[in-house]
């Protein structure tokens, strides 16, 4: 209670609290909407997962500051007959489809889409069914797409068929969206207004199923935006959190307990023990922290879990066991200890109950401060292409973007986006942290 | 004084000598500080002694020797008829219960993050107490016996939030909720106010009587002395010079260093600021090198040549009790 009432004298601290409050929530709602192995599966990029993705596209929100908006991407299920949008011509006989598919849609962007697809979905026996599609454009032109067989798994994409080409002289998305008189020009004009999509499918057997599903890639897609395997950057942005956080919290908290333990116990014991601890200290101190790290997720594993092993037992024996150990020094020789002596408290009673406690107001604030340090570290390495493989996190992301080539290409917001969370994260705990260093150790406090 | 008998013996100290080791370059020895150097007395049961002494002359070391915390080099210590550096385990937790110990500054004495009431436990769960009602029964009891009453105000609290009065009575708590029957007092007082000096002293001496403790109290300042000790024995770089009842040294002193020693105890008379003491000359000598013969030759005005510088004195008794190792008084 008291430290609350010390704490709400620093702003700081409170907005810090806030943004960890926030991190926390993101990892919560991570963990309960996408469980564990669906992000996983999500991660890995499956074509049945990804297929409505445009690839690396920023997020939707980047319209709100543009004057010329981006296309947004869009799917519907052509042969859902409740979908009012969709008006369906139905001249089927003897359990033979024949349906038309009348699909208008306004295009009213200064881009074109990155990709049109039909995704058709039949059973036959013997006789392919047949599709046929048409777009017309504002201007009246009617341009026949496809048409021909249906394939029991039929994907066909706008921009790769040689015939639609050349029937629209150009690029095929261009050619259908722009006026035909610019079509030769560098920058053709682009054609806003209606659009309708015609679409007409045969069977030739009874009993066929046909289902015809139209994909639009446009250009900015989801909260996040995608990256280059048409992954949604979302999944990896909340999951980071989860992970990260724990990695950090586990790491600091490992760490932290560990290396006092060790301290208090060298220190209590004297002799033997704590020249041994020390000289391990000292030699754990000259080794290279990160090629170790480097080493071991090369050579041996890039689990998440032997990271954060290595991570644990590299820094337990660092400068901060010479630190405990300059305040334990002292507290061993404080009467209080004496009295327990004389009152026949065992060593593991003096070390746990007399002078680990007397050291903990002076460990947390350096405890949370050292939270996002160890997020930083796992970030790090995955930067490095150390991070476990099948995670999605941050430092992943940050990777990714870097292989691709996402800061040549202006795709900043794949770079953007994680590293804000990181710098959040990071300035949250420091926040908090210094504000717990005030109050714990009262000396530095400013005038 | 005479009817005690050797049956009463709480505590002996036969010949004591505690050496500590000087340190060459992390192993080799140069030498050894003599803290305590032969050093014999007896403590009765429900007796209480002083042992007076001026800074770094041993008494501390010799407290703590007995206390269990340095092991002797020579001699023993035997608490009712068992030697303690003999101890195995279970005597010694056994000897943890008996012996109550009286820190010199109460705020260091106790820890800083813990509840009055969790001080108080510690002793009893380590003690295998394992029934909560009843150590918070006992800690409850001996709150009232120290009079940090009412119990319930101050059973809650921390250290820092009582005076230094009650964090001595918290400390005197400790000593004493095992029923302890030895109590070693290291200079209990000389942190405090002078105002509340008497009020603990004369809290230390109730309980001695209500309990038939034993106690061992260590102190710098003979006036404090007379509160609540039968004998005193007086202490000069490791070895006791003089034993004697306390009305008996302080009405007769014998050995010249107690002479010195009575005329620096101050007292609060303006008279006082206008007549200047006569303070031994020199420095107490090295406990490393200890000089040959009586330890406080180099200082004493009555030195006899010959025989002080030489040969060590034998303790004499002079009467009553009252025992003094000096060669004036063969």
């Amino acid at each position: 209670m008291n430290l609350f009432k010390q704490f709400k004298q620093y702003p700081t601290a409170i907005i810090g609290l806030i943004l960890i409050a926030i991190i926390i929530f993101i990892a919560l709602y991570a963990i309960i909407t996408i469980p564990y192995e669906e992000a996983v599966r999500l991660w890995r990029g499956n074509e049945e997962d990804t297929y409505r993705n445009p690839q690396k596209v920023p997020p939707v929100w980047v319209n709100l500051f543009r004057k010329d908006k981006f296309p947004e991407s869009f799917s519907i299920y052509l042969t859902d007959e409740e979908n009012k949008e969709v008006v369906v011509e139905d001249n089927s006989e003897d359990g033979l489809i024949n349906k038309t598919y009348t699909y208008k849609f306004d295009y009213n962007y200064s881009t074109y889409l990155q990709e049109i697809i039909l995704y058709g979905r039949n059973s036959f026996q013997e006789k392919q069914p047949f599709i046929e599609a048409f777009i017309i454009t504002p201007d009246g032109r009617n341009i026949r797409v496809v048409n021909g067989g249906m394939s029991p798994k039929y994907v066909f994409r706008f921009s790769q068929d040689s015939k639609l080409k050349r029937r629209v002289k150009s690029d095929a998305i261009k050619g259908i969206f722009s006026t035909p008189e610019s079509i030769k020009n560098e920058s053709p004009e682009l054609l806003k207004g209606e659009y309708t999509l015609v679409t007409k499918v045969r069977s030739f057997e009874e009993n066929t199923k046909i289902s015809v599903e139209l994909v639009a890639h446009g250009r900015v897609f989801g909260v996040a935006g995608t990256d280059h395997l048409r992954r949604d950057i979302s999944i990896a942005l909340l999951w980071g959190a989860p992970i990260g956080l724990t990695f950090g919290l586990i790491a600091a908290l490992g760490i932290s307990i560990l290396t006092m333990t060790i301290s208090a116990t060298g220190t209590w014991f004297g002799g033997f023990v704590d020249l041994l601890i020390q000289r391990i200290t000292e030699v754990n101190m000259m080794l290279p922290f990160l090629p170790i790290l480097i080493m071991v997720g090369t050579f041996y594993s890039k689990s998440i879990l032997a990271i954060l092993g290595v991570t644990i037992m590299l820094s337990i024996f660092s400068s901060s066991i010479k630190t405990y150990r300059a305040t334990f020094v002292q507290i061993k020789q404080s009467t209080y200890i004496e009295a327990a002596k004389v009152y026949g408290a065992s060593n593991r009673r003096i070390i746990f109950r007399y002078m680990l406690p007397k050291i903990i107001p002076m460990l947390i604030p350096g405890l949370v401060l050292s939270i996002p340090s160890y997020v930083f570290l796992e970030a790090s390495l995955a930067v490095l292409g150390l991070g476990d493989p099948r995670l999605p996190t941050w430092g992943k992301l940050i990777n990714d973007a870097h292989t691709n080539g996402a800061l040549w290409n202006a795709e900043y917001y794949w770079i953007l986006e994680p590293a804000l969370l990181l710098i959040i994260t990071g300035f949250a705990f420091a926040m908090v942290g210094f504000a717990l260093d005030k109050i714990f150790n009262p000396r530095l406090r400013e005038q | 004084m005479e009817n005690k008998t050797e049956k009463d013996v709480v505590l002996s100290v036969k010949d004591l000598r505690v050496w500590f080791e000087l340190k060459k370059f992390g192993f080799g020895s140069s030498g050894f500080v003599r803290a305590v150097d032969g050093v014999n007395f007896d403590l009765h049961n429900r007796e209480s002694i002083a042992i007076v002494g001026e800074s770094g002359c041993g008494k501390t070391s010799l407290m703590k020797t007995i206390l269990g915390l340095y092991k002797p080099r020579e001699g023993s210590i035997t608490y009712l008829n068992k030697n303690i550096s003999k101890f195995q385990k279970s005597d010694l937790k056994w000897y943890s219960s008996q012996v109550g110990y009286v820190q010199q500054d109460p705020f260091d004495a106790i820890a800083p993050f813990m509840s009055i009431r969790k001080i108080l436990e510690e002793p009893l769960i380590i003690n295998g107490v394992k029934n909560k009602k009843e150590r918070e029964d006992r800690i409850r009891n001996v709150l009232d016996e120290v009079r940090l009453t009412p119990v319930d105000d101050f059973i809650e609290k921390y250290p820092h939030m009582l005076s230094g009065g009650q964090q001595q009575r918290v400390v005197i708590a400790r000593a004493i909720i095992l029923q302890q029957h030895l109590l070693v007092a290291d200079e209990p007082v000389s942190m405090l106010d002078a105002s509340v000096r008497v009020e603990v002293l004369r809290l230390l001496e109730k309980l001695q009587e209500k309990y038939g403790l034993a106690v061992i109290y260590i102190t710098h300042d003979l006036s404090t002395v007379r509160y609540f000790s039968e004998r005193i024995f007086v202490m000069y770089a490791g070895r006791l010079v003089e034993k004697a009842p306390v009305d008996d040294l302080l009405a007769n002193p014998k050995h010249p260093y107690t002479i010195a020693l009575l005329t620096a105890t101050s007292e609060p008379d303006a008279a006082n600021a206008k007549v200047y003491k006569e303070i031994p000359p020199g420095e107490p000598p090295s406990l490393v090198h200890p000089p040959p013969g009586c330890r406080y030759h180099e200082r004493c005005s009555k030195k006899i040549e010959g025989l002080c510088d030489v040969k060590e004195p034998s303790e004499f008794d002079v009467g009553n009790n009252h025992l003094v190792s000096c060669w004036l008084y063969k």
